[in-house]
């Protein structure tokens, strides 16, 4: 027992996976629970799928990916909530727009690349197992930063969060916030794609969110579940991955909805089976 | 507060005209008219949510939005977000945020004060309750306890007493009074003409420009009325009591007689 417990840490590869998988759990866990409340799932799934575009060009001239993607999240963010603002459309369409178009110019980009079959698996799902120290601290700059500017804000964002009309008649300013934390959900997924991927960054950003709305009543605690929920998800689907040697990024997501599932059955409050014994 | 000649709208269309108003302190006044006749954007404008196209609103002698937190504000109920994740007392708290700048933690201070603003609405038992677990008439009492977190000295309201039974309305009126007598003053829009007849000491019609503005007594008549309205009210005399009489105009079914108090008044 004891080695099946200790054993994948005595690789780097698995030390750095599992620093880089709980930073980026941790982060995702805490900006999820925001996403969760606002409806913002979709958003954030976008902003994933379109940064294949910056990460292609990145690749394709042969600079960072992670760099590339960040660099395309952040504008894509903005234009998400300025196009729905001002240009009348409703905010699904413009994500559903930058998502689809961002994601097509990143394969067109893949495509011209020698053998990119490899090269866009390992975006479009992730590789932890292969993430580099010096990948580990961009996570975890972006990760210490977007929670420090959570905590600085807490009481704008849930203000916000709950009743905009009421916090722009004092004093906050709304309309920064409400680009803002797109923003900082766009940036977040990009800080978790070398985890999870492009395609399964949504899980991490929303599951264990969920789960912990089923746990807790008050905003503090859920963060606190959630991010619970984030981490033990994490681990347990690096030990899946590790001993029975499959794929990292799925085995958190796996590992994260089996604590969704249960939370949702059994939860003193809110689960199914004690609300249909009531 | 007093508002000369304003007009006001959004997104370049005008939804109030040439609306002028003069509130003295102490004053309960209760804004009139039928949806869409510019109620909210009256009381958005006045809390510096809508930038006037025209003409100024100025609260307690000072212009624009510097004097937010003397103002106290309750947006309709149906705009607020019940199933968010918040306690009685995390919102009552809310109402402190306007004192406090960007990246301030609330004080011990804001903690008192909220407590003692739900204790004034009858709600402090109640603060660790979630919102979306409160009756009606008590997520109405939260969102005025954190109107008043702040000691304002002009309250906001806008639709207090939609949804609320007749008890539950009365409860908040009294509830009104009493701040009033504390020196607020309170402005409240509303579809119910017996409230304003009764309780307010000013009523300002509005259909999309100001019908008229005045004292209850003077201003509820016919005339006023079937011009903010748009329909045809009838008035009936009955023991002393006066009736209006409305005729719906999708169902004859259902015109409805309702008896209210004092002189001239009508039901919406």
């Amino acid at each position: 027992m004891i080695d099946f417990l200790l054993d994948p840490w005595e690789f780097a590869f698995m030390q750095r996976a599992l620093l880089a998988a709980c930073l980026a759990a941790l982060v995702c866990s805490v900006i999820g629970v925001f996403v969760v409340l606002r409806g913002m799932a979709f958003m954030g799934d976008a902003v994933a799928h379109s940064s294949l575009a910056g990460m292609s060009v990145a690749y394709f001239f042969g600079g960072s990916v992670f760099w590339g993607a960040f660099a395309w999240a952040v504008p894509a963010s903005l234009a998400i909530t300025f196009i729905s603002r001002k240009a009348k459309v409703k905010l699904d369409t413009a994500i559903g727009i930058i998502f689809a178009s961002g994601f097509a110019i990143g394969i067109i980009l893949m495509s011209q690349v020698n053998n990119y079959t490899a090269d866009l698996f390992a975006l479009l799902f992730g590789n932890v197992l292969a993430v580099s120290w010096g990948e580990v601290l961009l996570i975890a700059l972006v990760t210490g930063g977007i929670l420090l500017l959570i905590v600085m804000l807490y009481k704008e964002l849930l203000f916000t969060a709950y009743d905009a009309t009421m916090s722009a008649a004092s004093g906050i300013p709304v309309r920064f916030l409400q680009y803002l934390l797109p923003v900082l959900v766009g940036v977040t997924t990009v800080a978790s794609l070398r985890v999870v991927g492009i395609v399964l960054v949504l899980a991490l950003l929303v599951t264990p969110a969920a789960t912990a709305a089923l746990l807790a009543r008050r905003l503090p605690g859920i963060m606190i579940f959630s991010v619970l929920v984030g981490l033990i998800s994490t681990v347990a689907g690096l030990y899946l991955s590790f001993h029975a040697d499959l794929p990292s990024g799925p085995s958190i997501v796996v590992m994260a909805t089996g604590i969704f599932l249960a939370a949702l059955l059994f939860s003193p409050s809110k689960g199914v089976i004690w609300q249909g014994l009531r | 507060m007093s508002v000369r000649d304003l007009w006001a709208g959004y997104d370049g269309k005008v939804v109030l005209e040439a609306v002028n108003l003069e509130i003295d302190r102490g004053d309960m006044v209760g804004i009139i008219g039928p949806n869409g006749s510019g109620k909210s954007t009256l009381i958005k404008t006045a809390l510096g949510l809508i930038k006037p196209i025209k003409g100024e609103i100025s609260i307690l002698g000072a212009k624009g939005s510097l004097e937010r937190h003397l103002v106290g504000y309750i947006p309709q109920a149906e705009l607020v977000d019940w199933d968010f994740p918040v306690t009685v007392a995390d919102v009552a708290l809310m109402g402190r945020y306007s004192l406090r700048g960007l990246f301030r933690r609330t004080t011990k201070e804001d903690r008192e004060a909220a407590d003692s603003s739900l204790e004034l609405v009858k709600m402090f038992e109640l603060r660790n309750r979630l919102i979306g677990e409160l009756s009606g008439g008590q997520r109405r009492r939260v969102l005025l306890a954190r109107a008043m977190a702040h000691s304002p000295e002009l309250l906001l309201l806008d639709e207090p007493m939609a949804g609320l039974d007749a008890t539950t309305q009365h409860q908040l009126l009294d509830l009104l009074d009493q701040l009033r007598s504390n020196g607020a003053t309170v402005v409240l829009s509303t579809h119910d003409l017996s409230c304003v007849s009764s309780r307010c000491d000013k009523a300002c019609c509005l259909n999309r420009k100001q019908i008229a503005f005045g004292k209850p007594s003077d201003v509820l008549n016919e005339q006023v009325l079937g011009d903010t309205f748009g329909t045809h009210l009838l008035m009936v005399h009955l023991d002393g009591q006066a009736y209006a009489y409305q005729h719906h105009t999708h169902s004859e079914e259902s015109s409805e007689l309702e008896r209210l108090p004092g002189n001239g008044h009508s039901h919406d």
